[in-house]
């Protein structure tokens, strides 16, 4: 049924993306594809993988923004996968009832078997979050690892999604956004987590944390070359000004 | 947005299929055209073949179209679905109106005015397809519905003139109906550019990605190095100066030239008069063929703001 449950829980299983943290090493996306290659949306068909223009389907994608000008300017790497939205048209659009969000916890799902491949869905996420199958003919999405997160047959701690129990930096957190007392719920409030494009009212659960302000010489005082010439004082260092003297003959 | 052949052909066809079977039936039911067979059998054939050849090409986009019975079920939430539905439904009083109108020679009067409902509706609810979608500015806003309704009406009415003149049908309305619904969609769907070229989108990169604080916000690095589906089902741009001249093409042959055609043509029944009605009814699809294309190639998806649009 691709209305929306009427009775959702308060129970909204996400992700939060700490954006001050990530260093865009698309640790995340690599552990993601490799999850789900063989998990609940498999295969993750990739066409021409080693020639030369190779096309796949992925779930998470890491961008990297330039944003402001100058020493206020920042480079920010930005992982984007699905939102799991609250208000999902991707959900709504769907004719067959293939797309659906769980009462339970709020997380999108396609059943593949129903999907006509009409990709309506994708065109109705304004995120990008979903990935036509042109081998299999279905539209494929995020699960939020729901294979791994309620999967008893794996370690408590490794019951969280592939892209988090990767990420080498920390920067992404998995909780329940529909609980005010939860961790990641406290790091939303802590951080001003903000929702991606609040304007179209998709309500996504996803937050991202906005990079900190810097703080003051922290940062932004570049080192100039002039700097460098003067440290490089080589009067101590009888050896290194035999080098010196050597290597400017 | 990618424009998919068969979505253009379904699109075009269809709109012009109903919107003729519409024509014919309410003008039938208001005692504007005669209950005649042939012309009510070529009338039917026209509208139901142009109608059908949309919704089987339709399916040919699909990934999976042996499984496309499946959409009939979610018209409580589905654009898509309802429009299945009813298309399907419009079946119903099509044969029961053609029945009537061929066989027994009688325009009923009740079946005929559900048809006519039906197959407007039924435009509407493709046109709502692609208006309910947040996503796309160029397609979410109230042109689009009465573009989709001028443009399938000029079709069908121009179809409607070539055939009351093939049947020599005198004093029908056929011409000033058909004047009246270009005119129409020429102003709609100029009105429908201007809006286009004015509106400034539904997000920003800033907004997508929440830098906006920092200032502006610029793609520094795409995730990717090749072409993926979302660019290239989403990122489909057409160069400014191809729209400009597409727009004048699609304009002066689906419009322009059949407001010109129209009054040359003489007294239904002569063979000159079919043959530039016929001309009329080409010149008209091809233009609205280009429109269509134009629709698709010239709407912006917001997923463009994570690869270097500003504004969509």
């Amino acid at each position: 049924m691709t209305s929306l449950p009427a009775n959702p829980a308060m129970r909204r299983l996400g992700l939060v993306i700490d954006l001050d943290i990530c260093v865009g090493c698309h640790a995340c996306a690599v552990n993601c594809k490799e999850w789900n290659a063989g998990g609940h949306m498999a295969p993750l068909t990739d066409f021409d993988a080693f020639g030369e223009k190779p096309s796949g389907v992925w779930f998470n994608r890491i961008h990297t923004f330039e944003a402001g000008e100058g020493a206020d300017g920042r480079t920010v790497h930005f992982p984007k996968s699905c939102l799991h939205c609250a208000e999902p048209d991707c959900v709504t659009v769907c004719p067959t009832g293939a797309s659906f969000k769980r009462s339970a916890d709020g997380i999108v799902l396609v059943n593949e078997d129903m999907c006509i491949g009409c990709k309506l869905c994708s065109w109705a996420c304004p995120y990008g979050a979903r990935e036509f199958d042109e081998d299999v003919g279905v539209m494929k999405k995020c699960t939020l690892c729901v294979d791994r997160i309620y999967n008893e047959t794996l370690p408590q701690h490794e019951r969280v999604p592939a892209c988090v129990s990767t990420c080498p930096a920390g920067a992404r957190h998995f909780g329940d956004l529909g609980d005010p007392t939860s961790e990641v719920s406290q790091l939303v409030a802590e951080r001003g987590g903000y929702d991606l494009m609040p304007e179209l009212g998709y309500k996504p659960t996803n937050k991202y944390l906005p990079p900190r302000p810097r703080q003051n010489g922290a940062c932004g005082t570049a080192v100039t070359a002039t700097q460098v010439e003067a440290e490089a004082d080589l009067s101590g260092h009888p050896f290194l000004r035999w080098v010196d003297r050597m290597l400017t003959r | 947005m990618h424009p998919a052949y068969s979505v253009i052909f379904f699109t075009t066809a269809s709109g012009a299929g109903y919107a003729l079977l519409a024509l014919m039936s309410l003008m039938g039911a208001l005692g504007m055209l005669p209950a005649e067979r042939w012309f009510g059998l070529a009338g039917f054939l026209v509208g139901l073949i142009a109608v059908t050849a949309g919704l089987l090409s339709s399916t040919y986009h699909l990934g999976r179209p042996e499984r496309a019975w499946r959409a009939f079920s979610q018209w409580r939430s589905s654009w898509l679905s309802r429009e299945g539905v009813l298309a399907l439904f419009t079946y119903v009083p099509a044969g029961i109106t053609a029945l009537g109108w061929v066989i027994f020679q009688e325009i009923w009067l009740v079946p005929a005015l559900v048809l006519a409902a039906a197959c407007m509706a039924t435009t509407v609810t493709t046109s709502m397809i692609y208006a309910s979608l947040k996503t796309v500015r160029r397609w979410s806003n109230c042109w689009t519905t009465p573009a989709y309704l001028a443009m399938g009406l000029a079709s069908g009415a121009a179809w409607l003139f070539l055939l009351a003149g093939i049947f020599a049908l005198n004093d029908t309305m056929a011409r000033p109906i058909a004047m009246v619904a270009l005119l129409a969609a020429g102003i709609v769907k100029y009105g429908y550019w201007r809006f286009i070229d004015t509106e400034t989108g539904v997000a920003t990169s800033g907004s997508a990605t929440g830098l906006d604080r920092f200032g502006k916000v610029r793609l520094l690095t795409a995730p990717h190095t090749e072409e993926n589906y979302l660019l290239k089902e989403m990122g489909y741009r057409i160069a400014r100066r191809h729209a400009v001249r597409l727009r004048a093409i699609a304009f002066g042959l689906a419009i322009l030239l059949p407001l010109v055609i129209l009054p040359l043509v003489p007294a239904p029944g002569s063979v000159l008069g079919v043959m530039l009605a016929i001309l009329a009814v080409m010149a008209n699809a091809a233009g609205t063929l280009a429109e269509r294309w134009l629709f698709f190639a010239e709407a912006r998806h917001t997923v463009t703001l994570y690869y270097g649009a500003e504004r969509a």
